[in-house]
């Protein structure tokens, strides 16, 4: 094991031209390796968006500011969403998903390897496609440009007569070659978590994140294809003269809607599903306690799975569909907030007669806790809705997905970060300097998000280069600013902290935090085949049986 | 480390999980079926709402022939994989070319019947919302019973070069599945064209 | 025990103050204090009143949730704390409890029931509302980045600012909007009015209003259109029903004919102006811009970009990008002699 030449560790020792390496790393098919490169990959978009994000922010700090033109404004929150679901979120999940799936069910690798390893470059060459635009579209002008239509692209706006150049292909294309990445790496997770399990490991034994795992990938073979399909279609219409959005011919631009959202609200909750993994493995090790309620928290991820695929049209209630149509898509939309919610009542059931250790990822757990509680009570506002007709497209939405994806995945992710880090890398992150980065980011994060609820209620429509300093929006715009600073610099520390433990941190050992599931059962890192031989379990937590013999959770399952 | 230690009575039971190449491809097929799913509902969605140019009911004729071809071969890739199953590779060779024979002609009706709506009736893909999604959903379809064809051709010569053996034949049936999923795309996309939509 | 009193009293005196904070901002928020011109909490028509009444119990229930819940999740995160003095033992292990799970299943299930049976009652009151038989119908078509307001019962045809009746709550006079788009997606929002309903090309989608106080009130485009999306602002003006029909009386006729302009119209009519734009009883009968018949009873241009100056018209027939960059008005490139004139011409056009 020590003259293995594939774990991180000993490869910085190792004297290999550094050409060697980065041959290795570019053809890997080792699934912790490209699940590092997954994250790494993210990290690098993470900051790229995130200074689109500020360019947003600034150009809003007053009513008729300067500081872009309209046309790079449009660009910017185009790119910035687009970017961040589909070159950070996903990737950084798809990532930690690579990782940890494989040990946690005692596995060594990945069922399809050189898939896993397809799907990755697939995804990458998305990004790289998208942001060569800014290069390559060429616009009205002629020169290059990205595209400007909003990452929902609303036909027919990206058709031919209202997107001349190149700059909406790039959004067509990237999201499409990547969309085949998903596809391949749901199959492989699906595949894996289907037919690689280790012996003993039924069903109902699997972590948490497997299972969710499980059926985030299931729904990515139903939700990711249709928005396959409808960039299919815009590309025929784009070159080959269809008419599938062209109003003038009969085409329906509420068909792209529905089309869309029926890929845009499953993929919400494709991303929160692994969010939902991170805590359901980390309260219970940071509580001290098994998970509150196993069978329920299983029950309710996959009826979340099936009810999100019902509710699309509430990104869509003022399209002006007919009241039973608006009816229904209010009722499955405040019915999947049911399940969501137990889940949060399961988590504080899990704290609740635990002796809590308020460590990094705990402290990011919780704040996930608070902050998703209010963005599903946000959500249940905008799911009735009449109250939906006022807040929608207002920045009341805005702020409502941002305090879901940023106050509860990134949150979580942070968390995911502190806890597998030592796994990954073999060395425990700055306790210190993580709490700066969760007390610096919270604050930063509710300063903006908070606040950002109120232009919504005061009648500010999002998606606009900039306001009339007369409506009563600038005071509230320069506050959401301000702390979007503050989050970039906290996202700094993160990122020293990142780099600095690397060559500095404590070293991790196997099993630092003193936790359940397999993957804490091998080295830190684990070696190129995981285990040295596979483990057999009983239980849903194998390390518990070995650490508690007398009191086993096979005797209670 | 050592195997946790586990009732002899719960290791004797054995331990038997689902191929993966059979939960890849089925995961693959229900992808697939989502955009075609797509495909159809904007098929469905347009019928009728072409402002102008030919109208299905007149330009459309029942592709009776080369459907049965497309069906048929279904019934003998079963059969195929079921030879290489049993070892008889010659029946192998011979159930195998007859798909890829079927599928051919498949294509080959496909190709014909464009040829006749594009020189005889005018319709192309940017003719109208008929002609817009039928070319569409068809060409889909069309499109993956060539990659089907390219992969039951790539065996095809493999068996013939004497490199398949009894193993491959639970890669034969998966790339089964993917053949039969393509013919039962092809029931509901005639379902929904030549007859509801006429 | 002194000290825990102490404690107690500034504790209750903080919440006291935080309390009174929350209740006048909600307070002025409520009762119209101008936060903003386009507050949805200061409703001045049934759709948006009714919204609003929805809006203050959904949020009500939301709060209840939050405090019930954060609370339990405080109250655990401080109770369940690890100690020093905690004994090296592992904490009871508990994997659940059918009880308290059917529990919180039952309730959530009963608050989105009651949730549910609210709001749909309030579709439908706004969705399906009796259309009454004397309504004012004005057809709303959106364009980038401007809006076309045509009213065919009364024959006129005018953009950018709306003007309709009030509505007597006992002798309803509402306006019912029929909405269509010439282009892409925008989606008419005025706050205080009703909630917002898109124009979408090739569908036609339907809303109504029934405000009471007469005034102006603002809103602009809610669904991204394009690059002058931000700048696509709406201008309702609520009058009181003698002043309406003096509005409508000045719309229908045709062009204000001022023989001092002749230079300017010639101008207007010879260049590509007529094109785009109609003034009524000319030789302009373009449709893709705004019809300029009585511009100058507009307040602003360009959708509210600009003030409707002299100053700000001649700049805007020169160089529009330097008011709306990105509007889909050419700049004209007139000589400074037929820019003044053109520009006289267009402030005749009472």
């Amino acid at each position: 094991m020590s003259t293995n030449a594939t774990t991180i560790e000993n490869l910085a020792s190792e004297r290999q031209p550094w050409t060697e390496t980065v041959h290795e790393w570019v053809t890997t098919v080792d699934h912790k390796r490209l699940g590092i490169l997954y994250i790494l990959y993210a990290l690098s978009y993470l900051v790229i968006a995130g200074i689109e994000a500020l360019i947003i922010r600034v150009q809003l700090m007053h009513g008729h500011n300067n500081f872009v033109s309209p046309q790079v404004f449009n660009r910017m929150f185009t790119m910035h969403g687009t970017t961040m679901i589909f070159f950070v979120a996903m990737p950084i999940l798809f990532g930690f998903a690579n990782y940890l799936v494989p040990l946690m069910i005692g596995a060594r690798d990945m069922a399809f390897p050189r898939l896993n390893a397809f799907s990755f470059w697939l995804t990458a060459i998305g990004g790289f496609l998208l942001y060569f635009s800014f290069l390559g579209g060429s616009g009205l002008y002629g020169a290059g440009n990205a595209p400007d239509v909003g990452w929902w692209s609303y036909a027919p706006l990206p058709a031919r007569a209202f997107s001349p150049g190149h700059s909406s292909d790039y959004w067509t294309v990237a999201l499409l070659v990547s969309g085949f990445g998903s596809i391949g790496t749901a199959i492989n997770i699906l595949a894996t978590i289907l037919c690689m399990r280790c012996r003993g490991m039924h069903l109902g034994r699997m972590p948490l994140l497997v299972w969710l795992n499980l059926v985030m990938s299931g729904m990515v073979l139903i939700a990711v294809t249709p928005l396959t399909a409808a960039q299919a279609m815009l590309l025929i219409d784009r070159y080959l003269g269809g008419h599938f959005f062209d109003t003038q011919a009969g085409g329906s631009a509420t068909l792209w809607m529905h089309f869309f959202w029926i890929f845009g609200h499953p993929e919400v909750y494709i991303l929160i599903l692994p969010a939902f993994a991170f805590v359901s493995e980390i309260v219970p090790v940071f509580s001290r306690k098994p998970i509150f309620g196993y069978p329920v928290m299983v029950g309710a991820t996959v009826f979340i799975g099936f009810v999100s695929m019902s509710v699309w049209a509430h990104h869509m209630f003022t399209i002006g569909m007919n009241s039973y149509a608006n009816s229904f898509f209010t009722i499955t939309s405040m019915a999947v907030g049911i399940p969501t919610g137990i889940k949060i009542f399961n988590w504080i059931g899990t704290m609740w007669g635990g002796r809590i250790q308020f460590k990094a990822p705990m402290l990011f757990c919780l704040g996930f806790l608070l902050q998703f509680l209010i963005a599903g009570l946000t959500g249940i506002m905008l799911a009735s809705s009449p109250f939906d007709w006022q807040l929608g497209n207002s920045y009341f939405v805005v702020a409502h997905f941002h305090y879901v994806i940023v106050g509860g995945i990134l949150f979580a992710l942070f968390a995911a970060f502190y806890y597998w880090y030592p796994k990954m890398t073999g060395r425990m992150l700055s306790e210190r300097i993580g709490r700066l980065h969760f007390w610096l980011f919270l604050a930063g994060f509710h300063l903006t998000f908070d606040v950002m609820h109120i232009p919504g209620i005061l009648g500010m429509p999002r998606r606009i280069y900039t306001y009339e300093p007369t409506r009563g929006w600038d005071t509230l715009n320069l506050i959401v600013t301000i702390g979007a600073f503050i989050q970039a610099v906290a996202i700094l520390v993160f990122v020293c902290n990142l780099i600095v433990s690397y060559f500095r941190g404590a070293k991790a050992g196997n099993d630092p935090w003193d936790a359940w599931t397999l993957e804490w059962s091998t080295s830190s890192p684990p070696p190129a085949y995981n285990f040295a031989s596979i483990p057999v379990v009983a239980s849903r937590r194998p390390l518990w049986d070995l650490k508690h013999p007398e009191d086993p959770d096979s005797r209670y399952e | 480390m050592s195997a946790l230690s586990v009732p002899i009575h719960q290791q004797a039971r054995s331990w038997v999980l689902p191929d993966r190449g059979k939960v890849a491809m089925a995961a693959l097929i229900i992808a697939e079926s989502a955009i075609f799913t797509i495909f159809v509902v904007a098929y469905l969605f347009y019928l009728g709402k072409s402002v102008s140019g030919p109208t299905p009911a007149q330009v459309l004729e029942t592709p009776a022939f080369y459907t049965i071809c497309l069906l048929s071969s279904s019934i003998t890739v079963h059969f195929a994989a079921k030879s290489l199953e049993q070892g008889r590779h010659r029946a192998f060779v011979g159930l195998w070319s007859l798909t890829v024979a079927l599928g051919t002609l498949f294509l080959l009706g496909t190709a014909h019947e464009w040829y006749r709506l594009i020189y005889e009736h005018g319709l192309t893909i940017s003719t109208n919302l008929f002609g817009t999604t039928y070319y569409s959903l068809v060409g889909l379809h069309a499109f993956h019973v060539t990659a089907g064809l390219l992969m039951l051709l790539t065996v095809l010569i493999f068996s013939v070069a004497g490199r398949l053996r009894h193993d491959d034949s639970g890669r034969i049936g998966v790339l089964a599945m993917y053949w039969h999923f393509v013919d039962a795309v092809w029931v509901v996309v005639f379902t929904v064209v030549y007859i509801i939509g006429r | 025990m002194w000290q825990r009193h102490k404690t107690t009293n500034r504790r209750a005196r903080n919440t006291l103050a935080l309390l009174y904070c929350f209740t006048t901002l909600a307070s002025a928020a409520t009762s119209g204090v101008p936060l903003s011109s386009t507050n949805i909490f200061a409703p001045a028509s049934t759709p948006a009143k009714t919204i609003f009444g929805l809006s203050l119990f959904v949020l009500g229930v939301a709060l209840l949730i939050f405090v019930v819940v954060a609370g339990l999740l405080v109250y655990s995160a401080v109770k369940f704390r690890r100690r020093e003095t905690d004994p090296n033992r592992e904490p009871p292990q508990v994997y659940g409890s059918t009880q308290i799970e059917l529990a919180w299943t039952v309730i959530p299930v009963l608050i989105v029931a009651v949730l549910f049976l609210a709001t749909a009652r309030v579709i439908h009151a706004i969705q399906d509302a009796p259309r009454p038989a004397a309504t004012v119908d004005v057809t709303v078509i959106g364009h980038q980045f401007w809006w076309e307001f045509r009213y065919p019962k009364l024959g006129i045809v005018t953009a950018n600012e709306l003007h309709i009746p009030s509505s007597d709550p006992g002798h309803p006079t509402p306006t019912f909007l029929k909405l269509l788009s010439a282009d892409t997606d925008h989606s008419f929002w005025v706050p205080e009015l009703a909630g917002k309903t898109d124009l979408i090309p090739n569908r036609v989608n339907e809303m109504w209003l029934d405000p009471a106080r007469p005034g102006i009130y603002l809103g602009q485009c809610a669904q991204y259109c394009g690059t002058q999306h931000a700048k696509m602002l709406l201008r309702v003006s609520v009058d009181r029903p003698a002043d309406f029909a003096a509005w409508v009386s000045i719309q229908q006729q045709a062009a204000v004919r001022d023989p001092a302009a002749s230079a300017g119209k010639r101008v207007f009519e010879t260049t590509a102006c007529i094109n785009c734009h109609a003034v009524s009883g000319t030789a302009a009968s373009g449709r893709f811009g705004p019809d300029l018949t009585h511009l100058m009873s507009r307040s602003t241009l360009a959708s509210g970009a600009a003030e409707n100056t002299p100053g700000n018209l001649r700049l805007w027939i020169q160089n529009p990008d330097a008011i709306k960059p990105g509007s889909l008005m050419p700049a004209m490139k007139l000589s400074d002699a037929d820019l003044d004139a053109v520009t006289a011409y267009l402030e005749t056009l009472r």
